[in-house]
């Protein structure tokens, strides 16, 4: 149980947990942007974040992540090849293949393992955060046009601008809008980590299904047969257990920021403290 | 080659007619087109069976955790807990180890472990507990009133369901079902990735458009392909279920009538 194999197990779940740390927050950022963006005054811009939240909820997610991946690691390799090797004669796709030159490969050949793994883990964290952005965006823009109308316009007669009234109106007030819808996107997102591991990523469901298998007398001091399906039971387990602590958690922060706000549960929150 | 002769060789391929290899080099968009389109039928038969058992079980279910019985109503949030709260792709692990080690001791599982029969099942379960909770949330929200008007005309028990209860539940689940329906669709497309293997490269669409992106390494052609065959697909469900939606509210006056509200698609 305490084998290097099993100290790897372990350290997966950090992953998991680090992608989540990580991806949560820049997803927002990718959904908070593209939520502007919708409603920007110049529009190209609304027209391109709208078609962007649109597009990736319309088709199967696992078809994005597979295809983000391939096309993110492609993509920046073409722009460091452009950057790089400017008189490159040859062109790129021959054929079946993707050529680059060798100073333009991500990461560079001789580059040590770890970096191979980082750059793969940041090649998912980046395919999450956008398709992720994408969920989070429409949460936002839904919040954002739920914050009452009366109160922008009584910011618009105070003589505030458009962008006064924006950042110091609206984005105070939409988390409570956007809460629900939030939340229930962490819970979507703490469901999809062990897609991971079609990204390439060594997570979880790698190394459960590594361990599990059956091992023989002839490669290890622990021969086991074909322990699968236990280990699979874990992270079941394990998963179900982070969603029901995540639940929790969540409802106790909507209460928190519920208080003090113009909705039904503020309101509730309002009549319990006037009751006692 | 003609695109024809590539639609005859390949259009079956993935229930395993016609040609027995898959193309290797020299890889044309008619065969890329045709082979994502043959295994969209993998997709399409998952789907379909989810969705026509899971209904009557949801139902089923829906009832169960609406019960007054404790046990019963206990069981019922416990199954649909734990479907709704992990994630699927770990369910169609643990389903194919389970059904693997099942099948040492008993030979009667022995198909459990193809996609076929396993990973049909898991789908099935998964969209039990969803649609159940869906349809519990619509079980809740009748309104009171046509409850008692039913009692005031004397139904009870079975014909009660049948006539009131049974017909308002699905009218006010019919939309959000309907986002299930093409969710439970785009989940088809993780069966091949997710322990259950493609016998003689038997996929669906995702493990066609995934292999040809390996192939190619070009991954601009093949998603692209398959996204299209999704937005048909889902399409498709909106026109059907848009109909049965209008069915269910042929009584009310049209400015009445609730619209389905389309929200396609979150990963599970």
């Amino acid at each position: 149980m305490t084998t290097g194999k099993h100290l790897a197990f372990y350290a997966s779940f950090g992953t998991v947990l680090m992608l989540l740390a990580v991806t949560a927050p820049l997803a927002l950022a990718f959904g908070f942007f593209s939520a502007t963006g919708s409603r920007a005054q110049f529009a190209p811009l609304r027209w391109i974040s709208q078609t962007y939240m649109a597009l990736v909820r319309g088709i199967p997610d696992i078809a994005f992540f597979l295809f983000f991946v391939i096309a993110l690691d492609q993509g920046i390799e073409w722009l460091r090849h452009q950057a790089k090797c400017p008189d490159w004669a040859e062109p790129i796709r021959q054929g079946n293949d993707f050529i680059v030159c060798a100073a333009a490969k991500m990461p560079l050949n001789n580059a040590p393992e770890s970096v191979h793994q980082i750059y793969g883990f940041a090649l998912a964290v980046l395919t999450f955060a956008i398709v992720f952005g994408a969920f989070a965006g429409n949460v936002l823009a839904g919040a954002m046009n739920t914050v009452p109308h009366g109160q922008i316009e009584t910011a618009e007669a105070y003589g505030m601008s458009h962008r006064q009234a924006f950042w110091r109106i609206i984005v105070p007030q939409m988390w409570i809008y956007a809460l629900p819808g939030l939340s229930n996107l962490w819970m979507v997102l703490i469901k999809a980590t062990p897609l991971l591991f079609l990204l390439g990523v060594e997570d979880v469901v790698y190394w459960a299904r590594e361990l599990g298998g059956t091992k023989n007398i002839r490669f290890t001091e622990y021969p086991h047969g074909d322990w699968r399906m236990w280990y699979f039971l874990a992270l079941l387990v394990f998963y179900l257990l982070f969603t029901k602590v995540s639940e929790i958690v969540l409802s106790r922060v909507t209460r928190k920021l519920s208080r003090g706000q113009a909705t039904a549960g503020g309101e509730a929150l309002r009549k319990a403290g006037a009751a006692t | 080659m003609s695109c024809l002769q590539t639609v005859a060789d390949y259009g079956l391929r993935s229930i395993g007619i016609g040609e027995r290899l898959l193309p290797r080099a020299d890889i044309t968009l008619c065969e890329q087109v045709t082979l994502i389109g043959s295994g969209m039928l993998w997709n399409i038969y998952f789907g379909l069976l989810a969705i026509l058992f899971g209904f009557f079980s949801a139902t089923g279910l829906a009832l169960a955790k609406n019960s007054a019985y404790k046990p019963l109503r206990k069981a019922a949030e416990w199954f649909i807990f734990i479907f709704r709260g992990s994630p699927l792709f770990i369910q169609f692990f643990f389903g194919y180890f389970l059904f693997l080690s099942l099948k040492q001791s008993f030979p009667l599982f022995d198909a459990f472990t193809s996609a076929w029969i396993g990973a049909a099942i898991v789908l099935w379960l998964n969209t039990t507990a969803y649609s159940a909770e869906i349809f519990y949330g619509a079980l809740q929200s009748i309104p009171k009133g046509d409850i008692e008007a039913a009692d005031a005309y004397g139904l009870s028990g079975w014909k009660r369901f049948r006539r009131i209860t049974w017909p308002t539940l699905l009218r006010l689940a019919w939309p959000a079902y309907t986002n299930e329906a093409i969710f439970i669709f785009h989940s088809t497309t993780l069966v091949f990735f997710s322990g259950f293997p493609a016998l003689q490269q038997k996929g669906d669409a995702l493990y066609y458009a995934s292999y040809f992106a390996d192939k190619t390494f070009n991954p601009f052609i093949p998603y692209p392909i398959l996204a299209g065959y999704f937005v048909c697909v889902t399409l498709c469900i909106i026109l059907s279920f848009g109909a049965i939606n209008r069915y269910l509210n042929r009584h009310l006056p049209s400015s009445k009538r609730p619209r389905l509200r389309l929200r396609p698609q979150v990963i599970r």
